[in-house]
């Protein structure tokens, strides 16, 4: 066990300019302050007193730590997780001494508590806030992610792929060149879908796949699918979790379009509203409660992997309004050298 | 092609294009070693019925996922005719529905459709019995939209969302519309349990539509309970039976 985990490869600090982990450092440290205080306090009316008394010195340190694992997040990054740690304790060391030393100047002072408690204290809770991070990103892995997005390739694509073929085969014969174009479109689809899809790629490609995915739906369904894109203030240098929109389309096409007769229109946009990125899908809603199993899936499986790589700041909300199904996701805009 | 007795009077039922245009193509291929007429196309289970209503046709060839009405549901239409075209299920790719025709010995198709595989099917419908009723039941996981009547050769629908009530009447079942009433050759058991959502039972030999219920009014003479149900647009006032009471409370 050791060996494997020496250096701390594997580990990784997670990204401390994210809102989501700075209000979880935030409430987290609070906790552990007010835990103390309330073991520490002689008596109930005293707790407060306790607190102030700890926050004082857990504040400073705190927030310091954060605007510096946020600023530095670079720098730390390519030193390495043990490094990073170590030069961070360093950090908090020198900041709780200052702290200590300033109260002392003033005569506020901690009662009976020495510099080598406080230092203890400083150090206790960064080592169980970083646990906890550690413990949260293993949770949340992209193994475990990843396990479930082939799942979910599973039980959605095998429905499209052989359709997608037998519409081709139909073509061969009539209209060679476009079952070329077809095969070609297929081929690049399962390209991304089998390749290695846990860092972000940028939201151009996505979009060239979702239109791909749909020139082949358009092969089967003719005119009964109708899209509208709008794409107008689209950032395409943008990074997102890839297939996030493309699973998003084939939900539409098959909930939405498929089972109405006449078909009906899908419509995109994708956006730049100050410094998010947003996603909007509408399709037909048929009312129907069939396969809504896949559906469901499909979303979870994205929502959780926007959770996965932006926290707090990414959502997606579905709902039904005036007969149309409607997915709004929202996430930070963020460039590859941002 | 009427003259030759042999000739198998083929429908083809699917929804995509392409996919119409590829079983065309291969029964084709299968003319030579198998003498077949291609009938009519259809998009949808509706249309399915439209043609058989108007047209001979020996061998469906019916997808199961289609708009409208699906393929399930316009087999088990299909079923109770008189004398029912051989039914060959298509699909490209539905674990639920294959599952259910291997339990229940259904012939399907995988899509893509291999030519040998469509003439050994084809071949098939000579000999072998036609899908059973209750086999085709037991393998649908989806309540029917339709009920379906048959008279004189021809499958009239009855769209379920108009039924207003069913009745058990010695051998059959009266099916109430607005309009009319139509007499249907199920168990009011099974439909009962295929219907469980939509229909509460109020007596024995009684099922209403939830939809149907303008209320309940005090009846004392003619019901157990002493309650009947007042139905929608009718007007009509059907007895509660006492084991049903509850339902009275249920819907006040």
């Amino acid at each position: 066990m050791a060996s494997i985990n020496q250096t701390g490869a594997g580990i990784r600090l997670p990204n401390f300019c994210n809102v989501g982990v700075m209000l979880r450092s935030l409430v987290l440290v609070n906790v552990l302050i007010a835990a103390a205080a309330v073991i520490r306090a002689p008596s109930v009316r005293e707790i407060w007193f306790e607190f102030l008394l700890f926050a004082a010195f857990g504040e400073p340190v705190l927030i310091l730590s954060l605007v510096v694992l946020c600023l530095a997040r670079r720098w730390l990054h390519a030193i390495g997780y043990v490094g990073a740690i170590a030069l961070l304790t360093a950090f908090e060391l020198a900041v709780t001494w200052v702290l200590y030393e300033v109260s002392r100047q003033f005569d506020f002072e901690l009662r009976p508590m020495t510099f080598g408690q406080v230092t203890f204290l400083v150090f206790f809770v960064t080592a169980v806030t970083l646990a906890y991070f550690d413990l949260r990103a293993r949770a949340l892995s992209p193994a475990v992610a990843e396990a479930r997005i082939q799942a979910l390739q599973a039980r959605i694509r095998p429905h499209f792929l052989y359709n997608s073929i037998n519409a081709v085969l139909s073509l061969i014969r009539s209209e060679p060149r476009r079952a070329e174009r077809a095969l070609e479109d297929l081929a690049d689809l399962f390209r991304v879908l089998m390749s290695d899809n846990r860092t972000l790629a940028p939201l151009a490609n996505e979009v060239d796949l979702a239109r791909q995915y749909l020139a082949l739906e358009e092969l089967r369904l003719g005119e009964r699918l109708r899209v509208t894109w709008r794409t107008g203030t689209m950032p395409a240098d943008a990074m997102v979790p890839p297939l996030i929109l493309q699973p998003l389309v084939e939900n539409a096409v098959y909930h939405g379009i498929e089972p109405i007769e006449a078909g009906g229109e899908i419509e995109i946009d994708v956006s730049l509203a100050g410094a998010q990125l947003v996603m909007e899908l509408r399709n037909p809603y048929s009312g129907s409660g069939k396969h809504m199993g896949g559906n469901k899936m499909a979303t979870e499986n994205i929502r959780e992997r926007l959770q996965l790589h932006f926290d707090a700041e990414a959502s997606m909300r579905s709902e039904v309004r005036d007969g149309h199904y409607h997915v709004t996701i929202r996430m930070p805009y963020i460039t590859a050298s941002s | 092609m009427l003259a030759d007795k042999d000739c198998a009077r083929i429908l083809i039922a699917d929804d995509e294009a392409p996919a119409r245009a590829r079983l065309r193509d291969l029964l084709d291929e299968c003319r030579e070693s198998f003498p077949l007429a291609i009938v009519d196309e259809a998009r949808n289970g509706r249309e399915v019925l439209d043609v058989l209503n108007r047209e001979k046709v020996d061998v469906v060839l019916l997808d199961i996922r289609m708009p409208e009405m699906d393929g399930m549901e316009a087999a088990r239409h299909i079923a109770g005719m008189e004398d029912p075209p051989a039914i060959i299920f298509t699909t490209a790719f539905d674990t639920y529905a294959i599952k259910a025709f291997e339990v229940n010995a259904i012939d399907y198709l995988l899509k893509p459709i291999r030519v040998e595989r469509l003439l050994a099917a084809l071949s098939k419908t000579r000999a072998a019995p036609k899908v059973s009723r209750e086999a085709l039941d037991a393998a649908a996981n989806l309540p029917r939209r339709h009920l379906s009547v048959h008279e004189r050769g021809k499958i009239i629908l009855v769209p379920l969302a108009d039924v207003l009530y069913l009745r058990a009447e010695l051998k059959y079942v009266t099916v109430r519309t607005v309009e009319r009433e139509h007499l249907v050759e199920e168990s009011l058991t099974s439909l009962e349990e295929e219907f469980a959502d939509a229909f509460v039972r109020v007596h024995r030999n009684c099922l209403v539509a939830r939809t149907a219920i303008a209320g309940f009014e005090r009846n004392a003479e003619e019901s157990e309970s002493g309650w009947a149900v007042v139905i929608k647009g009718t007007g009509e006032k059907l007895p509660v039976s006492r084991r049903q009471h509850h339902v009275v409370k249920q819907f006040r």
